[in-house]
């Protein structure tokens, strides 16, 4: 009987591997090794010719992160990345929010197809709205600088002037993804308890009155959780310049994971790229270091 | 009657912004079926004169829509099916077994998350080059085969399953086997079914890895076709507009029929953690 009672209890560890092997293997293999093993390339000279014949292959310490902080195009990946997550980013989650604030307030009707419509962009793929989107941006015959001529402003050549090339792209972005951060708030809008509004209007509080000291503060976390997956969404910036730019004009889009994809994969200097995947990886580690310690001070 | 200009201004806003975000995509629609050069005139034209399917009929017969539809729907549909199997296994190991070290290889698992996918994808090739996989479906698949997140989502689901009910059946005699099939999945049914869309529609997205791993044309993938087809077509808009439609149609077919999960999936993720 104790031994019966035993087996039948959930608690049987070796079939909790059985059920756990697959997904631990993929992840083992196809994943955990593969980042140690990027690791180790970011030491070496890796490139073409290692590709036909690892016996080239030769251990060079630090020289490819020296390289990188040498090169002045790696600098400017970094400083297009900054300022499309640094502009892109508050831009997306503001719309989100503004959005999500609209959609939620008591006087918005149609709520669900408003909803839907502002969702549609996110499910889209990216390469395909791209083209959509260098025709909107054409200097000549885009809808964007037709629609701008009505107010007076002159032709703009969007994707050909380094000035504004990374701001049509922040725009790309921010029309492509804000949905998605948008039906978030929405959440964390929905999760606000009634009581609170209805505990304050008894107590004389005005709209803007209960915007600010109610809705705001309850929003605080759901704001943070959306910053972070959007800033470190922003920095693996790719698909987008890749389509729209190529980098260019100018190198004004180019951006980390671009470089690291051109280096990588087009020149094949692979162990100079994993080396600039780990800087990314290292900015994106702070990031999320400094979500938990702020999570940490606003929980107390 | 206070009420009503507000009301009034914040719809007007509502619709304006409905306009925005739905005008390209419809505009790529209404491009993709005009003659050829019509797009590209000033000021630009909204709707087609002669509606046509030309451009349609060039896709299929001239560039290989038909084998990059297919291309794109075998790697989503298997990426979709294995992964559901992998991460519902896991998922369901984690909620409802104890076993020792359970909780520190969870959390070493969601640490991990902070790892950008772009870190593996150098080494990632390199193997795959090794075992002849580049340029082939196996090696589009299998950086999707498992996924942390996913199995976070079956393990948050399948914790409110009760013990009780799992215990019943071990009593009847069913296997552990059995209890997963017969019992956790069907139970999972709601979330495996958001995460399938999600699943599908990310990895019919995707852009990045394909372009990486399928180096010969007949294996491209709906975008890294579209966007190779963008180098060679650069003047042929209306052609490119019929591409982009058919890569985008799928997805917004399964958005619209089954909104309600895959927005639930995002509620999911976003308000937890």
């Amino acid at each position: 009987m104790t031994w019966r009672s035993h087996t039948n209890r959930i608690n049987r560890h070796p079939v909790a591997w059985f059920f756990l092997a697959p997904a631990l293997t993929a992840l083992a293999v196809f994943f955990v090794l593969p980042v140690a093993f990027a690791l180790a390339m970011s030491f070496t000279d890796f490139d073409i010719y290692a590709l036909g014949n690892w016996h080239f292959v030769q251990f060079v310490g630090l020289a490819n992160y020296a390289r990188i902080l040498e090169t002045p195009l790696f600098w400017t990946a970094l400083r297009n990345t900054f300022y499309f997550v640094l502009v892109g980013g508050p831009l997306s989650v503001a719309v989100s929010l503004g959005t999500a604030l609209m959609i939620n307030s008591r006087l918005a009707r149609f709520k669900s197809l408003f909803r839907t419509a502002y969702f549609l962009p996110v499910v889209t793929s990216l390469v395909a709205v791209a083209i959509v989107w260098r025709y909107l941006f054409h200097p000549a015959h885009g809808l964007l600088n037709y629609v701008l001529s009505w107010v007076g402003v002159s032709p703009i050549d969007w994707l050909g002037n380094p000035d504004f090339a990374m701001p049509a792209i922040i725009l790309l972005a921010v029309w492509k993804n804000f949905g998605y951060n948008m039906l978030i708030f929405i959440a964390g809008l929905q999760n606000i308890p009634d009581e609170l509004y209805e505990a304050s209007e008894i107590d004389g509080a005005g709209a803007w009155k209960q915007f600010t000291s109610i809705t705001i503060p309850m929003l605080v976390p759901t704001t943070i959780f959306v910053v972070t997956i959007t800033i470190i969404g922003y920095f693996q910036l790719f698909a987008e310049p890749y389509v729209m730019t190529q980098g260019g004009p100018l190198n004004s889009t180019m951006s980390i994971v671009l470089l690291m994809y051109e280096q990588g994969f087009r020149w094949w200097s692979m162990g100079y790229a994993a080396a600039i995947a780990f800087v990314l990886f290292a900015i994106i580690l702070v990031i999320t270091l400094l979500q938990f310690a702020i999570q940490r001070r606003i929980q107390g | 009657m206070r009420r009503r200009i507000p009301a009034m201004a914040l719809n007007v806003v509502l619709v304006v912004v409905a306009i925005t975000t739905v005008t390209p995509v419809l505009w790529m629609v209404s491009a993709s079926l005009m003659s050829p050069g019509e797009a590209s005139s000033f000021p630009p034209s909204l709707l087609p004169k002669q509606p046509s399917l030309q451009h349609y009929k060039a896709l299929v017969d001239r560039l290989h829509v038909v084998r990059y539809f297919f291309n794109s729907f075998v790697i989503a549909g298997a990426v979709t099916l294995i992964s559901l199997l992998i991460n519902s296994m896991a998922g369901f190991a984690f909620a409802k077994y104890r076993f020792r070290g359970r909780d520190r290889l969870f959390r070493i698992l969601l640490t991990a998350m902070v790892i950008p996918a772009q870190v593996t994808m150098l080494p990632l090739f390199l193997m795959l080059k090794t075992f002849g996989l580049v340029n082939t479906y196996v090696g589009a698949i299998i950086p999707g085969l498992a996924s942390i997140f996913g199995i976070f989502l079956i393990r948050q689901f399948a914790n409110s399953i009760p013990d009780s009910l799992i215990e019943a059946a071990r009593i009847d005699g069913a296997s552990d086997f059995k209890i997963y099939r017969s019992i956790v999945i069907p139970l999972c049914k709601p979330i495996l079914f958001t995460l399938a869309l999600f699943t599908f529609m990310g990895t019919w997205n995707d852009f990045m890895w394909p372009l990486i791993i399928m180096s010969d044309d007949s294996m491209y993938t709906l975008p890294v076709a579209i966007a190779n087809l963008m180098g060679e077509h650069t003047q042929d808009l209306e052609l490119m507009m019929a591409g982009s439609v058919v890569t985008i149609i799928p997805v917004i077919v399964l958005f619209l029929a089954f909104q309600r999960h895959y927005v639930r999936g995002i509620m999911m993720g976003g308000v937890k953690e």
